[in-house]
């Protein structure tokens, strides 16, 4: 009932689970039932897109979390959404056991191939799917946690925390490049076998982690529309409208903004372990301080600050991506750039703002 | 009066027309002889190894022109002989269908069949022999450098003959470097065959030298069954001179640090001017850095005969080329966004993968190979163990040139007075009657042009790609937000600094981690002094 307070005055967030409760009841029911050829069926190539394309849009409530409500325009999200999909990649590494091309059951493959005669420290619990599970949270709120009350009680803000940021997931991506790092280099982890006993190839599973995804997106945006409405929430657009007043009112900014991060970077990493296990590789690249630029975008375009425009402008974007890199790859950062500088040039609330004012005016 | 009338004086003129023809014959008497010697030396060359090393002899008693050439071609195992006729050939390599050239016309023949040639071989002996001969011509060059070139080469490899030949011409070396390595030369010689007091002599004589040849034979000297006085003395010398290796190694790194630095303050100092003063986040800044390196690419196709000069004209090409682009980006989109930094951001991030997508659409994917004038490459050689590359050199130059020109325009020019005034307080300026939009596209423009300029200077030292741009701009920020926002010197000091730190710490950490722990050190500096290393003071700090 608690929920349901908060989602009363929020017909986006309402359209937004509504539509998730459709996908999850009707994708399955279109994958598996419907026979292979007919119209209405829906490939598992597709399935896995879309289940993809959930976890983004998690990321993208992660940073509209911070950035719309908050005001931290954080430039360096992807690296939680990363190490979250590193630690679901080890657990994974430590499924394939002797499958790997050189068959050893204790190492995985890179390791054999750099000589390495037992498992790093911090490779060990990884093969117990709750520690990973763990360590998918605890990773990216701990790196989040520490880096934040350093910036924040120092009161490191505006554009200098977007560049530390970005400086943040640039180094941990120059780290992550080493082979001595244990996590596999360049070529990051990768071949991975099966999850929880389950084939990671069957379509069931492919199901499965649709549907998981699903589930997390919603429960994100329902854990984000619920702190948003409490009295953090409105601390928190206080924080961003006007950082000293709230300050001077008595409000500890600090202990709010580090809490909120700590928050988002446990969901970014939260929906980088589900994206892993549906594209199959976990590589430095995903730190690339590009990638984490480009969950802005989403937000922007999508609309700051409602929590389902996120979604809306990471599926969006997403699906022109996919649509766009394969039938005009020439076009496609023309397109994406050019969308940017109308966005925030004309559309400064995003498309659901479009919506939303056509609503108001009708 | 005329000087000079010929046709008055005949006997002067038959005396003229008579000395021509006497030197044209004896030239030609010269010139018959030498092909004489070189046909002998031929003849003998194609023989056994005794016969060889007597034409290597004739070649250096009679002085031939060639004998330098000839020798090093030896050396190099480059000289063939043609089974059928005899005839000497040089052969880079000895393959069918290569070339090969007559010695003796320098006339080209296909090689058909590989065996139809053989290598001149040399044994031991004749090497020696070859390279103490190509030691005493270089010791007669009338070039002291390649004089100096010729005795380093013999330094710690004396024999008799070579010893006595360096004695005797100590006493006639006009210039002191040379006669200073032959005495290092004889030096070694002693350390090596001399009595204790000589030795002790020649190790005072050897102290503080950098020649790695004195090292070894110090090291040698230590090992062998010297006297300890000896010895003592040797390795006190030995000490000072590692002592001097690890000074200019320091240097060194010094010297790539500055020089890395120099590329950060580069890139980082056009962002300087629209981050620092304008407060506006370019995101495409990086990419304004690529136009200026892709100006000098098209530079260089357009005038592919002058790369020298091209480079210099590509400076202000590049500067005009980014300097518009980065006034039609202020005209287009910031002007609509000014007071609204995260959303510059943003947008001029969307002009960035624009930008990029063009470069690849025009250019192709591919990287694009910039060549490096001559005067631009080389080394300026201190000493034996420490050199300055050139192109670091000019690299340190011009980001001093750069700077300084950015200062004066800044500080004394009106156009930089009415930047200041507009970055101060805009609202002031205007009513003092500064046209602020039109100061703001200007100081962008040059903040673009800065860019493009570094641009100019990175296509000489990395791939020019449509990533290359993308490679730099975290740099650049990184160096702005260092420095302190909005002070140029403080991104001078920074760049620098951050450049130098980088190169100490790679010996130990390696190139990835040096950068890693330089990250992480700005990360946690800026928690320290939010506002960088020095920040800007007053009203207008607190935006």
């Amino acid at each position: 009932m608690f929920l349901m307070e908060a989602l009363k005055k929020d017909r986006g967030g309402q359209v937004l689970l509504g539509v998730l409760l459709v996908l999850v009841i009707a994708v399955p029911l279109l994958n598996l039932l419907v026979p292979e050829g007919h119209a209405l069926h829906v490939p598992t190539y597709t399935v896995t897109l879309m289940g993809k394309y959930l976890t983004l849009a998690l990321l993208a409530v992660a940073v509209d979390l911070v950035w719309g409500y908050l005001g931290i325009l954080t430039l360096g999200h992807a690296a939680f959404f990363a190490l979250g999909g590193y630690a679901m990649g080890m657990y994974l590494m430590r499924q394939i056991g002797d499958r790997g091309v050189y068959g050893n059951p204790l190492l995985p493959d890179f390791m054999v191939f750099l000589n390495w005669d037992e498992l790093p420290w911090f490779w060990l619990g990884f093969d117990q799917f709750w520690f990973a599970a763990l360590m998918v949270l605890l990773v990216p709120g701990l790196l989040a946690f520490v880096f934040g009350a350093l910036a924040f009680r120092s009161r490191v803000s505006g554009v200098y925390l977007s560049i530390i940021t970005q400086a943040l997931t640039y180094a941990l991506m120059l780290a992550f490049y080493r082979n001595e790092m244990g996590f596999g280099g360049n070529n990051g982890l990768t071949d991975f076998k099966d999850i929880l006993g389950f084939d990671l190839q069957a379509d069931a599973t492919r199901i499965g982690l649709f549907i998981a995804s699903a589930l997390a997106l919603a429960l994100g945006y329902l854990l984000c529309r619920v702190l948003m409405v409490s009295r953090l929430g409105r601390v928190c657009v206080a924080v961003r409208d006007a950082e000293s007043r709230a300050r001077f009112l008595g409000y500890r900014v600090e202990n709010v903004k580090l809490g909120v991060f700590t928050v988002s970077a446990m969901l970014a990493g939260v929906a980088g372990a589900l994206y892993v296990p549906q594209v199959g590789i976990i590589n430095p690249n995903e730190f690339s301080p590009l990638n984490s630029i480009e969950v802005v975008v989403w937000v922007a375009v999508g609309g700051r600050a409602t929590l389902y425009g996120a979604v809306v402008g990471a599926l969006v974007i997403n699906y022109a991506k996919s649509y766009f890199t394969a039938e005009l790859p020439e076009i496609w950062l023309f397109a994406l750039g050019g969308l940017f500088v109308l966005v925030t040039l004309l559309l400064p609330r995003g498309i659901t703002g479009l919506l939303r004012r056509k609503e108001a005016s009708a | 009066m005329p000087m000079f009338k010929p046709l008055a004086r005949p006997l002067p003129f038959f005396a003229l027309w008579m000395l021509i023809t006497l030197m044209l014959g004896l030239s030609l008497q010269a010139r018959a002889a030498e092909d004489e010697t070189l046909a002998q030396a031929g003849a003998l060359l194609v023989q056994k190894f005794d016969q060889r090393a007597d034409a290597v002899a004739l070649l250096v008693e009679r002085d031939h022109p060639r004998t330098q050439e000839i020798l090093r071609l030896l050396q190099d195992g480059e000289l063939y002989y043609r089974k059928d006729d005899d005839r000497l050939f040089v052969i880079k390599s000895a393959e069918t269908g290569a070339e090969a050239l007559d010695l003796l016309d320098g006339s080209a023949v296909t090689i058909e069949k590989k065996r139809d040639f053989k290598k001149v071989t040399l044994n031991n002996q004749m090497r020696n022999q070859i390279s103490q001969a190509l030691a005493e011509i270089g010791l007669k060059a009338e070039d002291p450098k390649r004089r100096a070139a010729a005795v380093r080469e013999l330094l710690g490899a004396l024999n008799e003959d070579t010893v006595s030949v360096l004695r005797n011409r100590i006493g006639n070396e006009p210039v002191a470097e040379v006669r200073e390595l032959m005495v290092l030369a004889l030096a070694i010689q002693d350390l090596e065959k001399g009595d204790e007091a000589t030795r002790l002599q020649a190790i005072e004589q050897l102290d503080g030298s950098l020649e790695p040849p004195v090292r070894n034979a110090l090291t040698a000297l230590l090992g062998s069954d010297a006297a300890d006085q000896v010895k003592r003395q040797a390795q006190l010398a030995l000490n000072g001179i590692d002592e001097k290796i690890r000074y200019y190694g320091m240097l060194e790194t010094l010297y790539f640090g500055l020089s890395l630095g120099s590329v950060l303050v580069l890139a980082g100092i056009g962002l300087a001017i629209t981050f620092g003063v304008m407060g506006v986040i370019n995101m495409a800044h990086g990419e304004l850095i690529m136009l200026g390196a892709y100006t000098t690419y098209v530079i260089q196709q357009l005038m592919p005969n002058h790369i020298g000069a091209s480079i210099l004209v590509a400076i202000p090409a590049a500067f005009m080329v980014s300097a518009l682009v980065g006034i039609a980006i202020e005209r287009g989109v910031i002007r609509f966004l000014y007071g609204r930094p995260l959303e510059t951001l943003l947008a001029t991030f969307g002009i960035s993968l624009v930008l990029q997508q063009a470069v690849r659409s025009i250019f192709s994917p591919l990287n694009r190979s910039v060549a490096t004038p001559d005067w631009m490459s080389g080394l300026v050689e201190i000493n034996p163990v420490f050199s300055l590359t050139l192109s670091r050199l000019y690299i340190i130059l011009f980001c001093l040139l750069v700077f300084v020109a950015l200062v004066v325009v800044l500080k004394r020019t009106p156009l930089g007075l009415q930047v200041r005034a507009v970055s101060q307080n805009r609202a002031m300026a205007r009513a003092m009657g500064v046209r602020s939009k039109w100061v703001d596209a200007l100081t962008f423009g040059l903040g673009s042009g800065v860019a493009g300029v570094a641009g100019v200077a990175l296509s000489q030292l990395t791939n020019v790609g449509p990533n290359l741009g993308q490679s730099y701009i975290i740099d650049s920020f990184m160096v702005v937000v260092f420095g302190g926002v909005g002070n140029l010197w403080g991104t001078l000091v920074a760049g620098l600094s951050l450049g130098v730190a980088n190169k100490v710490l790679e010996p130990w950490a390696g190139a990835v981690l040096a950068k890693i722990l330089v990250l992480v050190f700005i990360i946690l500096f800026i928690q320290k002094r939010p506002r960088g290393l020095f920040p800007q003071r007053g009203r207008a700090a607190e935006g």
